[in-house]
């Protein structure tokens, strides 16, 4: 079992996708390698549990990627989520070693899948993973182990001494006894800390205590917090989070996929008090999911209400909880606790505003709202035919921005000069390539390529 | 009890059908995502159609400690195991389902006593090879009805299965796709070919595919030869005993060799499987099916290499009796599942015929 005073070449705080690229490439090249996983064995891999694809750069059809995507088509589709907050070169390099990464990842035991139904506008740029990220992390554990990777459950990193130039120590809490570790070489894949309820409300004011939190309990950024504390160069906005609208009624952690809702371009959104606040049918739904999930955060309560009737319940996946149901508007505002006579003079006026044309779901059809504010400027149909559905929506925190400034070989940069034995891997830097918004298997992509970098830069340091 | 278990299971699958993760596995999760709603008949043909090749179990982000609780693997054998108990034919012997393992211990000791009586009561006056101890028109006599009604049960059971299911007419096509995915057990491939997550948590494994087709070919075989001689008797007056390369032994030898591995690997691995991820009051039925198709392949074998020795009467009455009770147990114990098991296939490759217009 494990031994403190065994000097592993290699520590590795985290037990998610990067942390374990970062420990298979670390001991395919001969080093000793000790994973420290803070959640227990049910839970381990982080938020990469929950991912399902990654997205990978290819020049042709490559397994179950069909088509080609380019490194330049790639690179634009960032700067548009990023409005440009990203680091070119860091971009660029890590889109170009995703294509590399397909192989690499099939042959440490992932498999894949073609695209699911549902997000056919996948197929050509993200390969997904048989089975989701859980499957992907099981392959992995399997590799490291088989690889001789020593691995322990419950094992929180909670401090890294910092000597100026290196990491000297490693502290940690093993099945909650103290443990102190001196490796040669640190890896730091320990995710970011929206799971810390707190960290958000400093930066997000106490509505934060509303939100809910898609991924793991387990990313309290506690590494993140020490090296901070320590003056470890930054980059991202403390103050921001990644947020989609879900389901209201989610688990408070690790709801995960099924608790999106994809049903509000068809439907109107009230707040509380009944009353419209945003344009429901401003774009299709992937590119306005994160935009809601901050509009929710800044109504009273941080819950919104969607509300479709008969003729929309198909047009979107399915949920993960059943709708609420009534025959009448006054029935679904009385389950949903919405003010009755303030949701039927909305319905009603929404219903009144809305005008002839052709409904066509799948696109934007410019059926709009006239004269209402605010507008509903595609799929407005009137919300007529019983039985009428409503679900409550709330903010899911996906990820935070703020993160460690790497270099382009996975260095953590320290207040004068890079820590000659610490490298990141993962959310905890994605800040640096990913300064705003997200792109649908990015994470998993930064995790892979910064992983397995940090891992041979770690074992060529080390041995 | 099955309502109970089919409300557990719609809740599961509800929430598959908002996750679609384990779409690549199996046929099972293709046939959730087209749905929206699950009837009661649904939930019962998913349960038919999930092979417990376990893939989606080790994938699943919800299973426990989760709030979710997800076990689709253990919640569809539960909703399968009760559908059969429900299509019993007669209604009086369905509890044989749920006894299994202490019925097919009670009818197997009663099948080789009454053997052995018959061995010992009508011993004919002359006869060859094995008819030296019982005559051909005794094992007839025996044999025919003790073949032809457990199949008459099965069909029976068959049709009610297909109404509870809402199953519809079937073509040719329909059967032999049904046929072949059993013949290579594709759900049991785990969508990529490194097979399922059986025996080993989410290490994936062909054995117990490789296992079953022993199993499934060796019993065909076994099957095979036993045909071949009933040809050869009536239709060309040939008796037993038979050469080692006449058709009845060419069959039954690699059939016999095949059902003895074929039973013995899947009864290891049975062992070795986690027992809350399958119907876990069937275990134990389960597992006397296995041991006595094992059973009868090593008794057959056993009697073949005992030709001409003092041991034979005995053998005889030994194999003799673990077939009747095989063929007498068919439609109360898992070998219902092949049949069951053809039929969720066949429904599903109508369902695709007919999306495909």
């Amino acid at each position: 079992m494990l031994n403190p005073q065994q000097r592993y070449d290699l520590l590795i705080a985290g037990g998610g996708n990067a942390a374990l690229c970062a420990a298979i490439t670390a001991a395919e090249a001969g080093a000793s390698v000790l994973v420290l996983e803070t959640a227990p064995k049910p839970y381990r891999g982080g938020n990469s549990r929950h991912t399902r694809n990654f997205r990978c750069m290819h020049s042709g059809p490559q397994g179950v990627l069909t088509d080609a995507y380019s490194e330049d088509e790639y690179f634009d589709d960032l700067l548009k989520v990023t409005k440009g907050k990203t680091d070119e070169a860091l971009a660029r390099m890590t889109i170009h070693a995703s294509e590399a990464c397909y192989g690499w990842m099939e042959a440490r035991g992932v498999r894949f899948q073609p695209s699911l139904s549902g997000t056919l506008s996948l197929s050509r740029t993200n390969a997904f993973f048989l089975g989701g990220g859980k499957a992907l992390m099981n392959a992995y554990y399997r590799t490291a182990e088989a690889l001789g990777v020593e691995i322990a459950y419950e094992a929180k990193v909670t401090h890294l001494e910092h000597d100026g130039q290196h990491i000297a120590r490693v502290e940690a809490e093993i099945d909650g006894e103290r443990a102190a570790f001196a490796p040669r070489a640190v890896v730091v894949a320990s995710g970011g800390f929206q799971a810390d309820l707190d960290w958000l409300a400093e930066a997000w004011g106490p509505a934060a205590r509303n939100f809910l939190i898609r991924g793991t309990p387990y990313n309290r950024g506690v590494v993140l917090r020490d090296l901070l504390n320590q003056g470890v160069q930054t980059v991202g906005d403390p103050t921001q989070c990644h947020a989609v609208a879900i389901d209201g009624r989610a688990p408070k952690f690790d709801g995960g996929i099924v608790t999106r809702l994809d049903c509000v371009p068809f439907s109107i959104v009230v707040n509380k008090h009944g009353e419209r606040f945003y344009d429901e049918g401003e774009d299709v739904w992937p590119k306005r999911y994160a935009i809601w999930g901050r509009l929710i955060a800044n109504q009273p309560d941080q819950v919104g209400y969607a509300i479709i009737d008969r003729t929309s319940l198909r047009l979107f996946m399915p949920s993960v909880f059943p709708p609420v149901e009534a025959d009448t508007i006054e029935g679904l505002g009385q389950q949903l606790s919405l003010p009755n006579v303030k949701l039927r003079e909305t319905v009603d006026a929404f219903n009144a505003a809305c005008g002839p044309g052709d409904f066509h779901p799948t696109e934007l059809d410019g059926l709009s709202t006239t004269g209402l504010e605010p507008p509903k400027t595609n799929w407005a149909r009137p919300i007529v035919e019983p039985p009428f559905y409503g679900y409550e929506l709330r903010p899911g925190v996906t990820f935070t921005y703020l993160g460690l400034k790497v270099d382009a070989r996975a260095q953590v940069q320290g207040p004068q000069r890079p820590v000659e034995n610490l490298w990141a891997a993962g959310e905890i830097m994605a800040g640096s390539i990913l300064g705003q918004g997200y792109l649908a298997g990015f994470g998993m992509t930064i995790g892979t390529v910064f992983g397995r970098i940090a891992g041979e830069e770690a074992a060529h340091y080390a041995c | 009890m099955l309502a109970e278990m089919t409300a557990e299971a719609r809740r599961q699958v509800e929430i598959c059908n908002a996750c679609r993760y384990c779409e690549g596995y199996c046929s099972v999760f293709p046939a959730i995502h087209r749905q929206r709603v699950f009837s009661d008949a649904e939930i019962t043909q998913l349960a038919n159609l999930c092979h417990n090749c376990r893939g989606c179990y080790y994938a699943c982000q919800y299973t426990e400690p989760h709030q979710f609780a997800l076990n689709v693997p253990q919640a569809l054998a539960d909703v399968r195991q009760a559908s059969w108990r429900d299509c019993a034919w007669p209604r009086a012997f369905a509890d044989a389902f749920e006894r299994s393992g202490v019925v097919i211990a009670v009818v197997l000791t009663l099948a080789i006593t009454l053997l052995f009586a018959l061995v010992q009561a009508l011993q004919p006056a002359s006869g060859e090879g094995f008819y030296t101890y019982m005559s051909h028109g005794v094992m007839v006599t025996l044999f025919a009805p003790a073949f032809l009604a457990p199949l008459f049960a099965i069909a029976m059971g068959l049709r009610t299965y297909w109404r509870a299911v809402g199953g519809g007419s079937l073509t040719i096509g329909d059967l032999w796709s049904a046929c072949r995915a059993a013949g290579t057990m594709t759900n049991l491939s785990g969508g990529h070919g490194d097979g399922c997550n059986f025996e080993d948590e989410d290490r994936y494994s062909n054995s117990r595919r490789w296992f079953h087709q022993a199993t499934l070919y060796g019993f065909l075989l076994c099957f095979a030869s036993t045909s071949a001689g009933t040809v050869l008797h009536y239709g060309f007056g040939q008796e037993a005993p038979y050469g080692l390369f006449s058709l009845p032994k060419l069959f039954g030898v690699p059939g016999g060799l095949l059902l003895c591995a074929g039973t013995a690997g899947l009864a290891w691995l049975k062992l070795k499987a986690d027992r809350a991820l399958g119907a876990q009051r069937a275990w134990n039925g389960e597992m006397a099916f296995v041991l006595l198709l094992f059973f009868v392949g090593a008794s057959g074998l056993v009697l073949y290499a005992a030709t001409g020795t003092s041991a034979v009467p005995a053998l005889l009455a030994l194999h003799l009796g673990a077939v009747l009770a095989f063929f007498l147990l068919t439609p109360y114990s898992k070998m219902a599942h092949g049949f069951y098991r053809l039929a969720a296939l066949a429904k599903d490759a109508a369902e695709a015929r007919h999306r495909a217009g």
